[in-house]
């Protein structure tokens, strides 16, 4: 395994592995397989391909009618362009809870200079509300690889959120996804911190600075949005008394709102979210714009370090 | 067109019609709301389609080889429905459930409710679409059934219609079958007053498909259209029945956008049997 890769090329390798393992996935694309990285299973099963053309809405449809003969459809586009398929994917999909896969690549900030129109950041918000759908955000390709095997094999509507940038790869071979479970990668008493897709790597870097400082971190990877890990949630919480959230997504109803109904539910502990704030995107590189809308490695320990001045606070004001 | 069908068997195709729009303006009552004016004019094409054209059994209702019918418009679901307990699809006493809590016959048809339904619609456009994808599989699994769906001639504003008529012809889709129920009218007045969509066999010509223009309460020429002789090898096909809308209820086809989605209360129920009965 290289040491870096893009998750949408895990995407493509997994479809590699699915289309040998099981007859019964097809892929649809509407007209980007170059970028989504469908092309390979494109050339070797051309007749388990579907090419809609530009035209999304019709593909949610038609991945239904193929869902519901059997087929594990793997529908494909960029997160953007993905989304106006949304009320197709709530009445032909959501309704009857019928098998159909999303594969949207391009999430986020890194897809860079196509700027604001194909930064998509409000996908974890739309796709998150839908009842009955899952909600996957893999952080490495590892990762990624091992959530579209584990979306074909779940009987139900998945959402799966690739990206278009290389980033290193954080998780061994034989990791263990599952989908629904946080995967611990840190523990420590001070302070949560609980990322999803490229900024796990970037809260990796932040606990390793913050312990540097003498602040220790609990350290979750929240690949799965939806359903959310409450439990790892609510333990790291009740351990550590503050937490922060990361995310390539606005501040409003992704991860951070998922884990804000968690805390506010059962545990309340300050909260701190590191995530776009409520603005769109701009052209730019990938870094220039991480930098700029901050989501950066110094964002999640200044998030971190409030987070624990505000619980510092709260527990003066109560001992008083 | 040739007529495939002796006289006798045309009128009581066109009877059994009849029928369905007394048990349609029924359950329409009971219920107190629903659309009426395009289940009435998609009701003789239903009828030819589910007798005449459908290799299907009720009794064993997801039998593979079934071919398989979607009601894209699929606010018409009283028409479905009338159809469905009349084939022994369900009994007809829960015809009189439509739209109540807990009952098969939801307001739009949900295969929760109704496992024997092929796809959820009631969102225009979709049903097309998910037609369509019944339809590819079959294609991947070389499997000899075929797809009916039908559309509404509003419906057909929605630009996912236009996506998927791009797709037919492209996939080479022979065992897809559409069909418009062009009544002329949609919930806030004329098609030709809202959109312009005539003329409408050359849209789809256009677009690579067989089309078939024929009056769509006359079973004879539906009949004719919707038999597989009529199909293309390579090539989708597209039935444009001309209807009109609340067809043949007086006052429904002089008001036929007010009585898009509105039940008939008791008076007009009564007014409305009773044009039937001279019929």
């Amino acid at each position: 395994m290289a040491d870096r890769m893009s998750t949408r090329d895990a995407y493509g390798k997994a479809l590699l592995k699915l289309g040998e393992t099981n007859p019964r996935v097809v892929v649809l694309d509407a007209d980007l397989w170059t970028s989504t990285r469908t092309q390979k299973f494109r050339e070797k099963w051309p007749e388990r391909f579907v090419d809609l053309g530009i035209a999304e809405q019709n593909m949610i449809g038609v991945a239904a009618g193929l869902a519901l003969e059997g087929k594990i459809p793997f529908a494909s586009s960029f997160a953007c362009f993905g989304a106006r398929g949304w009320e197709q994917v709530r009445v032909s999909v959501g309704i009857a809870h019928v098998n159909v896969k999303l594969a949207f690549t391009h999430g986020g900030l890194t897809v860079g200079e196509d700027g604001a129109s194909a930064q998509m950041l409000e996908d974890l918000a739309l796709w998150r509300v839908l009842p009955g759908m899952v909600v996957i955000v893999p952080a490495d390709g590892v990762e990624a690889e091992k959530a579209t095997l584990a979306a074909a094999e779940h009987v139900g509507p998945v959402y799966l959120r690739f990206g278009r940038s290389s980033e290193p790869i954080i998780f061994p071979a034989d990791y263990d996804f599952r989908i629904g479970k946080a995967a611990k990668l840190r523990d420590g008493a001070n302070v949560t911190i609980a990322a999803c897709g490229i900024m796990t790597a970037r809260a990796m870097e932040a606990a390793e600075r913050l312990s540097a400082e003498g602040i220790e971190a609990t350290l979750l990877n929240v690949a799965t949005i939806k359903p959310i890990d409450r439990d790892a949630i609510v333990e790291a919480a009740k351990a550590t008394g503050a937490f922060v959230t990361a995310e390539e997504h606005q501040v409003n109803a992704g991860l951070g709102g998922a884990v804000a109904e968690v805390l506010g539910l059962n545990h309340p502990v300050p909260l701190e979210m590191v995530a776009v704030q409520d603005s769109y995107g701009e052209s730019g590189t990938p870094d220039e714009l991480l930098e700029k809308y901050g989501l950066t490695v110094d964002a999640i320990i200044e998030a971190a370090q409030k987070a624990i001045a505000r619980r510092e606070k709260r527990d003066t004001i109560l001992i008083s | 067109m040739e007529k495939l069908l002796s006289d006798h068997e045309a009128a009581a195709l066109s009877a059994k019609a009849n029928e369905h729009r007394r048990t349609i303006l029924q359950m329409l009552n009971a219920a107190g709301s629903g659309h009426p004016g395009g289940s009435l004019s998609a009701i003789d094409v239903l009828t030819v389609l589910f007798e005449r054209v459908l290799r299907h059994d009720p009794r064993n209702p997801r039998w593979p080889g079934r071919d398989r019918f979607v009601l894209s418009k699929g606010h018409c679901c009283p028409a479905l429905y009338a159809i469905m307990a009349d084939r022994g699809y369900f009994p007809p006493e829960e015809l009189a459930t439509l739209r109540k809590l807990g009952s098969a016959l939801q307001g739009h048809p949900d295969i929760r409710f109704l496992p024997a339904l092929e796809v959820c619609t009631g969102s225009l456009g979709q049903g097309f679409s998910e037609a369509l994808g019944l339809a590819i599989a079959a294609q991947i699994d070389r499997a000899p059934h075929r797809v009916y769906c039908m559309l509404g001639d509003g419906e057909i504003d929605e630009g996912q219609v236009w996506e998927g008529s791009f797709l037919a012809p492209a996939r080479k889709l022979d065992n897809f079958v559409g069909i418009v129920d062009r009544n002329g009218a949609q919930q806030c007045g004329h098609t030709e007053d809202i959109l312009h969509t005539d003329p409408l066999p050359a849209k789809w010509e256009a677009f690579g498909w067989t089309v078939h223009e024929v009056n769509g309460h006359d079973v004879q020429e539906v009949n004719w259209a919707l038999q597989p002789e009529r199909i293309v090898a390579g090539k989708p096909t597209m039935v444009v029945a001309n209807t009109k809308k609340g067809w043949p209820i007086s006052f429904i086809m002089d008001a036929p956008a007010d009585f898009h989605g509105k039940a008939p209360n008791d008076e007009e129920l009564a007014k409305a049997l009773a044009e039937l009965d001279g019929k």
